[in-house]
């Protein structure tokens, strides 16, 4: 324990992204059981308050309460990165570790798609695959929408880390003497490669949020729900901006940010922790 | 070899291109929606009675649109118009083609993001540069973490909390469109100041945001490259500070920095399609919002399909050009 916070006091980047995250986490608990959360249904409330005693955050134009919304939809937000950035991450981890060890045709194909893949604006594709299923998209579907793309950036990189892996001498030993395949991947490069997936999974979680988000402002998104990005394109579509009602993009965008900086810091930290050559020694 | 290298980036390029095109062309079937009869229900639902003659209108539109022949033969005149860039007319604003549509406001786009992602990678370079450098001056120290907060930040975020500040609080510039209303654009002084001050806000969004990414790459890179025995060397001989920093190390760190380019543009356009959005900016995003809104199907393909591929060709361009900056890649074998 005494040893983890003196890592932590060394790694500051992890401390702050840790903190981001606690404090948001520590909202929405308190929230959860605090707060009424019927009132995330339009007309709950009367619309265009400002930030009050009665409501914290302000009330919509369509009579939400916003707090209400905001500790009943960024849970919904994170569960849509959370989904699509664990399978991003896992399956672009199977075809890095496939295509990276045993090489040969089948890594050619995973990385020239990855390689393609990459250079095209994701957001456009998402954007084509959600007009295709309109109709009413949920959130889970979100998160599916979003995984569709996600898994190209963490297989290109993580193919890189266990191409350098592999050549290490505790796997060249372990192939001599004879461990399988799939036996060197678990037992030997799996374990040397967790720290580094797990800032991958860190920064995909991030880049799917931010992906549903972008859908999501643009209306693309689960037309029902309270999601941040949703909050945020309501805000775009009855101007809110210019009507001056400003309480309702601030939490929003609040919230976002602290998600942002939380996920961003943890990565940073994530990655001198798998990186201890980034140490700085003192 | 050099021509090989050429021919198989073209191979790829052509790729991308045909895949961009099937996608656009079977994602929409495989979900079932027709778009002429939804577009057709709605306007009759809009009109408020319900209308006899639907089912034939619609086989006549099908007609029309040859939507009554086999999905091959579909396919093959897709690719074929798609050949010749010829993307059909808009289903919302009839007769208006998609290709008009999208003329008018591709110059918005790439003269936005054309300069803001030149300008933030040039800045974002020479500033990534200069944190790496220890002889830089110490107030350079201070630049790193509002940097890095930046850069986590969504584009179109930042420029709704610039919106509020400089355009709605002190009113310094205008908070949405590409000009003033009721102005019509012309090649005079007034007019030329009005767009920049109407491009001011979404440009400084983006870069903000853009320059903390390629700093901290830069930075990363520098790192690396002032640990090499040839700058120990360099610095050994006497050379002089600047030569060192320019010659030795810049001209090594940026290479990766280019390739990252080629890799970032399409994250940049993404993000930019947004920020577009967020502040009504005339450009490619607002045009796909409209179309996304108004259920324009061929807008929206055709505008997806025009940047996939203009993105490709910008990476190819790119990709071709960079033997001209690291002389080491001639793509020779040997």
């Amino acid at each position: 324990m005494q040893g983890v916070l003196r890592y932590l006091s060394r790694n500051r980047s992890l401390l702050v992204g840790i903190g981001l995250l606690g404090l948001l986490a520590l909202f929405l608990i308190i929230g959860h059981f605090t707060v009424d959360l019927t009132k995330v249904r339009p007309l709950s409330a009367r619309p265009l308050q400002e930030p009050s005693w009665r409501y914290p955050f302000g009330t919509d134009r369509q009579g939400r309460d916003l707090l209400a919304v905001m500790v009943a939809g960024t849970p919904l937000t994170l569960r849509i990165g959370f989904i699509a950035g664990v399978l991003g991450v896992g399956i672009g981890t199977v075809l890095a570790f496939v295509g990276a060890y045993y090489r040969g045709i089948t890594d050619t194909i995973i990385r020239g798609i990855a390689d393609i893949g990459l250079t095209v604006p994701g957001l456009l594709v998402l954007i084509i695959i959600a007009v295709s299923i309109k109709g009413s998209l949920t959130v889970n579907q979100m998160a599916m929408v979003v995984a569709s793309l996600a898994w190209l950036y963490p297989t290109r990189t993580i193919r890189a880390q266990v191409l350098s892996l592999r050549e290490r001498g505790y796997v060249e030993i372990a192939r001599m003497s004879g461990v399988s395949g799939p036996g060197i991947i678990f037992t030997e490069l799996m374990p040397n490669m967790l720290p580094y997936l797990a800032a991958t999974l860190v920064n995909a979680v991030s880049a799917a949020i931010l992906a549903s988000i972008g859908l999501e402002v643009l209306g693309l998104g689960p037309m029902e729900s309270p999601t941040l990005g949703m909050t945020l394109y309501w805000v775009n579509f009855n101007a809110a901006m210019i009507n001056g009602w400003w309480w309702w993009w601030t939490a929003p965008t609040v919230v976002i940010i602290t998600v942002f900086l939380g996920l961003f810091f943890l990565t940073v930290g994530l990655d001198e922790l798998a990186n201890p050559r980034l140490r700085r020694s003192n | 070899m050099q021509a090989l290298h050429i021919a198989k980036r073209c191979g790829v390029f052509v790729l991308i291109v045909w895949l961009a095109a099937t996608l656009n062309f079977f994602l929409p079937k495989l979900s079932g929606q027709d778009p002429v009869r939804s577009k057709l229900l709605q306007q009759a639902s809009l009109g408020g009675y319900v209308q006899s003659g639907i089912e034939d209108m619609i086989k006549v539109y099908d007609q029309r649109f040859g939507l009554d022949k086999p999905l091959w033969r579909q396919y093959v005149t897709y690719l074929e118009n798609t050949a010749k860039l010829d993307f059909n007319y808009s289903i919302a604003n009839y007769p208006r083609t998609v290709n008009e549509m999208i003329a008018e406001s591709v110059p918005w786009t790439v003269a936005l993001l054309g300069l803001t992602t030149l300008f933030s990678f040039a800045l974002g370079t020479f500033l990534g540069a200069l944190l790496a450098w220890p002889r830089a001056p110490a107030w350079m120290a201070w630049l790193m973490p509002p940097l890095w907060a930046l850069h986590a930040i969504p584009f179109f975020l930042l420029g709704l909390i610039l919106t509020y500040v400089l355009a709605f609080q002190f009113a310094l510039l205008p908070i949405f469109g590409g000009y003033s209303p009721g102005v019509t654009p012309t090649l005079t002084w007034g007019f030329v100041s009005d767009l920049v001050s109407h491009a001011t806000l979404p440009a400084l969004s983006i870069i903000l945001v853009s320059t903390g990414g390629w700093a901290l790459g830069m930075r990363g890179m520098m790192v690396t490259t002032m640990g090499e025995d040839y700058v120990n060397f360099a610095e050994a001989k006497g050379l002089k500070s600047r030569t060192v920093f320019l010659r030795y190390c810049v001209r090594n760190a940026i290479l990766p920095q280019v390739t990252a380019l080629a890799l970032a543009l399409g994250q940049v356009l993404s993000g930019a399609v947004l920020v577009e959005v967020i502040f009504g900016y005339p450009g490619i995003g607002t045009l796909l919002f409209q179309a996304i809104r108004e259920n324009d199907h061929f807008l929206i393909q055709g505008i997806v399909f025009l940047v996939i591929v203009a993105l490709g060709l910008a990476t190819l361009v790119l990709d071709i050009c960079y033997p001209l900056m690291d002389p080491r890649i001639s793509h020779r074998r040997n």
